[in-house]
């Protein structure tokens, strides 16, 4: 499989506090990668600067072959990355629908920017019910954002980044806030829609139930490093991720590093 | 649906009110020319209100338009309705797309004050223009309207028509823009700046653009008032022109852009009976009736016709 997002020797720093710390990246087209780690360890700030929140330091990040780094989020918008928010950005105002609306109206009057494999198919009205239908929301087009309770309004923040039609999708903790029993209906819901538009995911993550079920491969980060890259059962056995991102005291003995 | 719908009720509130003009009298005539000149621009206010703005200092456009229109017909040898309006229209476009880009950066009480800031620049500079009437500006006297010459009965309903039409055909034209997806970003920008940048969308962009048809309307409106009245003061870029601007556009809500042009009709109807039935006490009267509408129509009058016809109130639609 080709490769669709490449972050090379990324580095960032706030002040003393090291944030990203030669940061190296490969991920194929359509591969589904949890990015792991404790509270400040660096994983939204890797996707902050994949999604031009963040200037890195130094570093690149290339986007199907193209040089993407430091660009404005917009822009890398309209080349096909997009992303979902740990608390949910909405137009509160606006009906379910409508929320939608914006995000296809946007692509629909389009302009130089864009690239082609954001066009629509159809037109404004049949994507917003497509995405409505693809999310489970289209009982519930009508009502007002700002009203929806937590899992939804996390569905409804996801489907906005989905229906602008990326080819990467970066979610983060698209779980949290959302209760036990509804999380793996929301997931679910997420990796049948990311499947039928072919989309390559990468999502930041605490639960690790979550991301043993959805993901082929983790990159643990700690202290702004990757600590562990590779497939889960292999990730989730190092004695490094053992100790620093899930809190085990005393890592069984005979495991080894990946 | 709801295109059509507006659509066509505004050109049928046009043709019914052109039908009208003959036979109405001269109270009904200035009372309609007053309404609807104010009127555009406080659809000018209304896209600025939708995109979260509120602006103190419309009355820059407001001036501007009128002392294009006058100047054009003055100095310019231009005194033709259509042309004063398009000069009005053309300064307010020029000034505003300068001051936007600096202005489309800021948002709440700095956009407020700043755009005060500049209305009352060109109060200071009207006023210390001898050459332009300094405090006591100058009279305005339009000639024709596309080349035809209008006196006597004729100018009066010729200034009425060309009121009605403009305003109508303003109201049209911003009723479209609001509802194409680019018009719709007004009120996203409104709820959320940070998610219409990460859906591909200029927020900068469309503020500034925002900001620049609201003041090409200020301006057309300033123009329209110059020909109805036929003097021009400084004073239409004074802060309490301004205050009024934001007033009515409270007042009326933003649900439609038939909100601003019905409350500038209820606004100075308040106004006239106040003003002549307790001179002293007429600001008091406008003071209660805004105070009213705040507490019990907090969406504005518009709000009322939405609830009338049982639904939600709703600035939007589509979806």
């Amino acid at each position: 499989m080709a490769v669709i997002l490449d972050a090379r020797g990324l580095e960032k720093r706030f002040g003393a506090v090291t944030a990203a710390s030669n940061i190296n990246v490969s991920v194929e087209q359509g591969a589904i990668v949890g990015l792991i780690g404790s509270n400040g360890a660096g994983k939204t700030t890797f996707l902050n600067m994949v999604t031009g929140y963040l200037r890195p330091d130094a570093g690149s990040i290339l986007f199907d072959g193209r040089d993407i780094t430091g660009q404005k989020p917009r822009r890398i918008t309209q080349q096909g990355i997009c992303r979902s928010f740990q608390i949910p950005q909405l137009y509160n105002s606006m009906s379910v629908a409508e929320n939608l609306m914006v995000g296809v109206g946007i692509v629909a009057s389009g302009g130089r920017g864009w690239a082609a494999s954001n066009a629509l198919d159809g037109t404004p009205e049949q994507a917003v019910s497509r995405m409505l239908e693809q999310f489970g929301l289209a009982g519930l087009r009508h009502r007002q954002a700002g009203l929806l309770p937590e899992g939804t309004r996390k569905l409804l923040d996801i489907a906005m980044a989905m229906v602008v039609r990326p080819r990467v999708l970066l979610l983060d903790e698209p779980t949290s806030g959302v209760s036990a029993d509804e999380k793996f209906a929301l997931m679910d819901m997420v990796m049948a829609a990311v499947r039928a538009m072919q989309v390559t995911v990468l999502f930041v993550e605490h639960d690790m139930e979550v991301v043993e079920r959805y993901v082929q491969r983790i990159l643990a980060f700690y202290e702004g490093r990757i600590i562990a890259d590779g497939p889960p059962a292999e990730v989730l056995r190092d004695v490094e991720v053992r100790r620093f991102v899930i809190g085990e005291q005393d890592p069984p003995a005979g495991d080894r590093h990946a | 649906m709801s295109v059509h719908r507006t659509s066509v009720a505004l050109v049928a509130a046009a043709g019914a009110l052109l039908a009208l003009g003959p036979v109405i009298p001269n109270w009904a005539v200035s009372l309609v020319n007053v309404s609807l000149g104010i009127g555009v621009v406080v659809l000018g206010m209304m896209v600025l209100m939708r995109t979260g703005l509120v602006s103190f200092g419309h009355g820059l456009y407001y001036c501007l338009g009128a002392y294009a229109a006058g100047l054009a017909s003055n100095r310019f040898g231009a005194p033709d309705m259509l042309a004063m309006v398009a000069g009005g229209a053309l300064a307010a476009l020029l000034v505003s797309a300068v001051l936007g880009l600096l202005l489309a950066k800021y948002r709440e009480i700095f956009f407020a004050m700043l755009s005060l800031a500049f209305s009352m620049i060109l109060y200071g500079l009207l006023v210390k223009s001898a050459d332009l009437g300094s405090t006591d500006g100058f009279n305005v006297h339009a000639k024709s309207i596309a080349g035809f010459a209008v006196e006597g009965d004729a100018h009066r309903l010729g200034v009425y028509s060309v009121i009605v039409i403009t305003a109508a055909l303003c109201a049209l034209l911003l009723d479209a823009y609001l509802r194409s997806h680019r018009g719709r970003l007004a009120e996203a920008i409104r709820d959320n700046e940070l998610r219409v940048e990460y859906m591909g969308a200029s927020v900068f962009a469309t503020v500034h653009l925002n900001y620049v048809i609201s003041a090409v309307l200020a301006g057309v409106g300033g123009a329209l008032m110059a020909i109805h009245i036929g003097h021009i003061d400084p004073e239409m870029t004074y802060w309490p022109q301004s205050g009024e601007f934001v007033f009515i556009g409270i007042l009326s809500g933003t649900g439609s852009v038939f909100a601003p042009l019905l409350g500038s009709v209820v606004f100075e109807t308040v106004r006239s009976y106040a003003y002549e039935k307790s001179p002293d006490t007429w600001q008091m009267v406008l003071g209660v009736t805004m105070l009213m509408v705040i507490v019990f129509l907090p969406g504005g009058l518009w709000s009322l016709a939405s609830r009338l016809r049982g639904r939600p109130d709703s600035a939007r639609t589509g979806g």
